[in-house]
């Protein structure tokens, strides 16, 4: 008996420590990007770091200024977000109001799928694809441009699109959850006062679903921001304003492209792009949280 | 007489404009459901394009020697044998670390906690876990397992680094289950004198395996398709262990997985060939995933409509 009351507690101190994993994993991730992070800021300077214009880490006078790398990722995000979540909400409101069953198994295992496929087959297709598109669309754009840097395609524009391709299956996944919580009896109602399917959809059904549908898209935002892989391989390697055809540097793929050789100073800068986007996540984080909160309420 | 002719030419005329609104109407509506069409379409199409881009670029490039070779330019050969090996040991490790504390802490939430402060932290904690980048945990993983405890660039700090990342789905999946599972079973077994851990041990966890399965199967395809976390953790090499004893220090070591191949091979060495190779390789172990786990929620949403 005493052995008994003994496993019992053991047993439950051991799931303890287990679910205490997850608080301690975000503890020490979060003391590390702000530990790494802020040195840099003060060697730098605050506000040459976020917001100076020119970022030449291994030049003579090395500059380490990040404002054109916020902004690209912001604007990157941005665009992608206006891109993807129309098409993403369409094919959402497909799956929920107008598929048969047949149909919409189908059209709901390929948004599975497309959520499945690693984020480098992305960018490989983005090299593949859109990188050529783009070259042949800027010389016909910039034909004879003396002041226009040329790119070969990686820029801007093509990281746009495949972050918006990239972001789809979330915003589908969640809004196709939101608009079929929304009861029937709505639908009937607006049928019945004689709208046609197509204004219930618009004027009753999507507006109802709108808490949902907004969640789909923060969460949107959030994995279009931390896309690191897919978008260092379609985005080109110079930081840049982010104009469509400029090549262009975000958050995530400086780190990346650079953490491989970087040192001293510089190391410590792209600590602080870390701990910049790390800021960025934890907003989006806690909006969806919140939103969470509310919806449970 | 004028007066009547005046009214009927206005009956005419609400009749033509109610007309023309109807007309509008319809054709707007149409447009509308052709746009979504259209949409829905893009999002199918989008799928099958990239299938079947990557295996007609892909499926000539895997061969026999492919799969079982490594990269050489002395032997002539090129292959990804060692990158599989890595693959395989990076899944184990961190599954076989990641399993028992995701589910642990499901049962933690679902059976033990009362709601409170303590739930509400470890909640929050999860999800905010579910909603970090994958390269901000490849940052720290890469100074915490690989500079830190000192592990350096090595499978052991590759596995480290996805544990954290990939606990919140196994734990998501649990708890899942574990809320399908019926109160009268809980009941049932501990009205019977079992004591709470015997009941969840012997009812609950095989009651909620399927779920804890999808969960597992879930994060080895996250693991699978990872490369940003992977990059500064596990490394990039691709040689084959030699022997046992070569397979034993393997974690210690660093080691690319296929999809950091994939990448590497994309970008800095430039053979899309190679990287188109090991994309169709990549894109059937996503379709496999996908498949069992739709086989295991079916399967799940049979033993739930028994009850």
């Amino acid at each position: 008996m005493k052995q008994r009351a003994f496993i019992e507690k053991l047993a439950k101190t051991i799931v303890l420590i287990c679910a205490a994993v997850a608080i301690f994993a975000v503890c020490a991730i979060t003391l590390y990007m702000i530990l790494k992070g802020t040195p840099a800021l003060k060697k730098v300077g605050v506000y040459d770091l976020l917001f100076g214009k020119v970022w030449k880490p291994t030049a003579a006078h090395p500059a380490y200024g990040i404002f054109y790398i916020i902004l690209s990722s912001l604007v990157g995000t941005a665009a992608a977000i206006l891109l993807g979540v129309p098409i993403g909400l369409l094919t959402a409101v497909y799956l929920s109001e107008m598929a048969g069953k047949k149909t919409g198994s189908i059209v709901s295992s390929a948004v599975e799928l497309l959520a499945a496929i690693p984020s480098v087959i992305y960018g490989l297709l983005g090299m593949m694809l859109l990188n050529p598109m783009m070259y042949r669309l800027e010389h016909k754009i910039y034909r004879g441009d003396s002041q226009h840097v040329f790119t070969g395609g990686a820029n801007m524009l093509s990281a746009i699109l495949v972050l918006a391709i990239m972001i789809l299956p979330t915003v589908i996944s969640v809004s196709k959850s939101s608009l079929e919580s929304v009861p029937n009896s709505l639908r009937a109602a607006s049928l019945a006062l004689g709208a046609t399917q197509e204004q219930t959809i618009f004027k009753s059904v999507i507006p109802a679903a709108k808490s949902g549908i907004l969640t789909g898209i923060v969460l949107g935002i959030g994995r279009a921001l931390g896309e690191a892989m897919a978008i260092n391989m379609v985005a080109g390697g110079a930081v840049n304003i982010p104009l469509p055809f400029n090549s262009v540097r975000t958050l995530t793929t400086q780190i990346v492209s650079e953490m491989g050789y970087a040192g001293g100073l510089h190391r410590e800068v792209l600590f602080t792009v870390g701990l910049v986007l790390y800021v960025f996540i934890m907003i989006v984080n806690l909006i969806l949280l919140n939103a969470r909160k509310r919806g449970a309420n | 007489m004028d007066g009547t002719l005046l009214i009927e030419r206005k009956e005419n005329k609400t009749m033509i404009s109610s007309k023309r609104h109807i007309i509008n109407r319809k054709l707007k509506d149409l447009m509308t459901r052709m746009l979504i069409y259209v949409c829905t379409l893009f999002s199918v199409s989008l799928l099958i394009g990239i299938i079947a881009y990557v295996f007609v670029r892909g499926i000539g490039v895997i061969n026999w020697s492919f799969l079982t070779s490594v990269t050489s330019v002395l032997d002539g050969t090129v292959g990804i044998a060692g990158n599989i090996v890595n693959t395989v040991l990076i899944v184990l490790i961190t599954m076989i670390i990641a399993t028992p504390i995701g589910v642990g802490s499901a049962i933690y939430l679902n059976e033990y906690a009362k709601k409170g402060r303590l739930v509400t932290i470890i909640e929050f904690a999860t999800e905010t876990l579910a909603g970090i980048p994958s390269i901000i945990f490849g940052l720290f993983g890469m100074m915490f397992f690989g500079e830190k405890l000192g592990l350096g660039y090595s499978l052991l700090t590759g596995s480290f680094t996805l544990i954290l990342m990939v606990l919140p789905l196994i734990t998501r999946n649990t708890q899942e289950a574990l809320k399908t599972v019926p109160k009268m079973y809980r009941d049932g077994a501990i009205g019977l004198g079992s004591g709470k851990w015997h009941m969840i041990r012997t009812i609950l966890i095989p009651c909620a395996m399927p779920g804890i399965i999808t969960g597992v199967i879930l994060a080895i395809g996250r693991i699978v398709g990872e490369s940003a976390a992977l990059l500064f953790t596990a490394g990039s090499a691709k040689h084959l262990p030699a022997g046992i004893s070569g397979l034993l220090q393997k974690p210690f070591q660093s080691g690319g997985t296929l999809t950091i191949q994939m990448y590497l091979s994309a970008t800095s060495e430039g053979n899309f060939d190679v990287a188109f190779g090991i994309a169709v390789v990549l894109l059937i172990i996503v379709l496999l995933i996908n498949l069992m786990t739709k086989r295991l929620t079916k399967k799940f949403d049979v033993t739930r409509q028994s009850n």
